[in-house]
């Protein structure tokens, strides 16, 4: 319900924007948005790496020797010279910036190898998964709400209650029954899922669960409005086929709560992608950055939330534009007064 | 008359009696079984030793990784500790990180929240966009973040799962915030001279904050899932302890010889995650009314 109160919101708010900007600047205006979403960010952790408590040189060096002391200046002198530690906070923020520009997201202090480079070698897994995911969830939202939604009332009470399981199962829960009735007990899967075809099915299962139980809860409310509108009754008046009404004049506008929702979800998917790769040993950005918190590497988990962010920052975009292929009503140049 | 006027007190009085009466037998059984198992939570995170035959560190070396038994009823670990013994003495740990990362987060919502809906424009779109921006991030990787910033222990998941969730909660105070500025009571009270003051402390923030009342129980058993999530990450609450995440981490060695150590907690994670928010939503649709 908050979701669908703060879009109400947004979409009055930009509304309004954009009736001052005109059709033309409103896309200059998101891509200004987006851009400032993202040196927001850059500086959040810049800021966050800057407060930390303790001298980053000598946790690097505890962490490095596995053990903890106190360290004599001599010691940590190199290390601040080879990192930079010991400059000006707004020398070393310009270089952060400056660096993140050019893709340089930092040295990870441990194996001292780029930062990008050790993300981009395990994004792809975690984004297969999440994409498998996403494809997945709306699969099953779609066949649960067109099975269970605006039919018999008892029906319709049982399809909302199984929704509001499914969004509220924990990833660790549900991938672990998943693994251990299908991987273990019936040998549908491998246990350890790796990096195969075979071994993507219950991961993406595990976050697609949830997910489509979030999809479901915002579909079903609209969907049955929906076909509830007059427009609904005019096709059926017409003869047109039930399943034609249903899908065509029913769905199709149920679905925006949905793409919303799937944008806004993302957030959700990646913090569940990282407890599934754990569950499953799945490679991906879950297992880096497990390893990440282990060692102290500030680097690697900024570097990675970063990323995240950079990626929900075209999501997001991306959804706004999904918008008007759904809705016709709806387009960039008059969005609020749809 | 006298005696009129007397009987009109008792009368009213079973009335009342009588619709709460009978306002409770409405309520549907699955909100009385979450309210049960909170009540069962609860109490176990105040007494535990009163629940159990066992004391949760007691090692049984005859009986290792034994499956549900009528002696130890959830089974042991391979030490042959009692699971039960160890869930219901791990209730208080979970149930107090939960509690205190809401606790965070709605601090540190709140003020968010507030600015957000009444401060002068150019801060409010300043924290508006703030909002916003957070929450984009991903709430288990700004947990991971903090606990990496401040250390793996108990409290430090608790700070850091409030902080993890408090974007959102930020969100929906700046939603409730500028519903009630926007209402008519509160132009009405602008019309009739009320300083800004008055205004904001005894019609805003009241009804602002009644509505974070359930939304807070809910948050509490999501509190305890993200917690939990973080410990089975092996990054949280460290397995001596029985913290229910903790129990899980430790019984990941155990996935295939002994699956119930995984299968227990976890279930008695989403259980009572899931009573919250039965009982919580419930409460909320009859404050709304519904």
């Amino acid at each position: 319900m908050s979701a669908r109160q703060a879009t109400i919101s947004d979409v009055e708010t930009s509304g309004k924007r954009q009736a001052l900007l005109g059709a033309g600047h409103v896309l200059l205006g998101k891509l200004g948005q987006a851009l400032l979403t993202l040196w927001a960010t850059v500086t959040l952790l810049f800021v966050a790496q800057a407060v930390l408590p303790g001298d980053r040189a000598t946790i690097y060096l505890n962490v490095l020797e596995g053990y903890s002391v106190t360290r004599t200046p001599e010691e940590l002198a190199p290390i601040n010279r080879e990192f930079g530690f010991d400059r000006p906070l707004l020398v070393q923020y310009a270089d952060y910036v400056g660096g993140v520009l050019q893709g340089d997201l930092g040295t990870a202090l441990q194996s001292r190898r780029p930062v990008t480079d050790l993300i981009l070698e395990q994004i792809g897994a975690t984004a297969l998964l999440a994409v498998s995911a996403i494809v997945l969830a709306w699969l099953i939202a779609l066949a649960w709400t067109l099975a269970t939604a605006g039919r018999h009332p008892a029906l319709s009470r049982i399809g909302a209650t199984v929704e509001a399981l499914a969004a509220g199962m924990p990833h660790y829960w549900l991938g672990l029954l998943l693994l251990l009735a299908f991987a273990v007990h019936l040998d549908w899967f491998p246990v350890v899922g790796g990096d195969s075809w075979r071994g993507l099915w219950l991961p993406a299962l595990t976050l697609a669960i949830p997910l489509a139980g979030f999809l479901g809860q915002a579909i079903r409310g609209e969907y049955e409005h929906a076909l509830g509108q007059p427009h609904v009754l005019s096709s059926r008046a017409r003869g047109t086929d039930e399943w034609r009404v249903r899908v065509v004049h029913a769905l199709r506008p149920a679905l925006i709560p949905g793409i919303t929702l799937t944008g806004w979800a993302l957030g959700a998917l990646v913090s569940g992608a990282v407890i599934v790769e754990n569950v499953f040993s799945r490679p991906g950005i879950g297992a880096l950055l497990v390893s990440a918190v282990e060692l102290k590497e500030f680097e690697l988990i900024s570097g990675i939330i970063l990323i995240v962010s950079l990626v929900y920052v075209l999501i997001t975009f991306l959804t706004d534009w999904l918008y008007t292929l759904v809705d016709p009503r709806v387009s960039f140049e008059r969005k609020g007064e749809a | 008359m006298p005696a009129l006027k007397l009987s009109l007190p008792a009368g009213l009085a079973q009335g009342r009696l009588g619709q709460t009466w009978a306002s409770l037998s409405r309520v549907p059984p699955l909100v009385w079984l979450s309210a049960l198992l909170i009540a069962f939570t609860l109490w176990a995170s105040i007494a535990p030793a009163t629940l159990v035959a066992y004391d949760p560190l007691e090692t049984d070396l005859a009986n290792v990784l034994m499956p549900f038994t009528t002696e130890h009823w959830l089974g042991t670990d391979e030490i042959g500790r009692d699971l039960y013994s160890r869930l219901v003495h791990g209730a208080r740990e979970s149930f107090l990180i939960g509690l205190l990362a809401m606790l965070v987060a709605i601090v540190l919502a709140l003020p968010l929240g507030f600015l957000g809906a009444l401060a002068p424009r150019p801060v409010r779109h300043g924290v508006d966009r703030l909002i916003e921006i957070l929450l984009g991030f991903p709430t288990l990787l700004v947990a991971l973040l903090f606990v990496t910033l401040l250390g793996q222990d108990p409290l430090n998941v608790a700070i850091a799962v409030g902080i993890g969730s408090a974007p959102g909660y930020a969100r929906l105070i700046r939603g409730q915030t500028l519903l009630v500025r926007n209402s008519a009571y509160v132009e009405a009270a602008v019309a009739l001279g009320h300083t800004r003051a008055a205004i904001l402390f005894r019609h805003i923030v009241p009804n602002a904050i009644r509505p974070l009342v359930p939304i807070t129980g809910l948050g509490v058993g999501k509190a305890i899932v993200w917690s939990s999530s973080l410990s089975f990450l092996g990054l949280g609450v460290k397995p001596p302890s029985s913290e229910w995440g903790a129990l899980l981490a430790a019984g990941k060695g155990q996935l295939l010889e002994a699956p119930w150590l995984l299968v227990v907690p976890g279930t008695a994670v989403v259980l009572v995650a899931l009573s919250f928010s039965t009982l919580f939503h419930y409460l909320q649709a009859r404050s709304e009314g519904a």
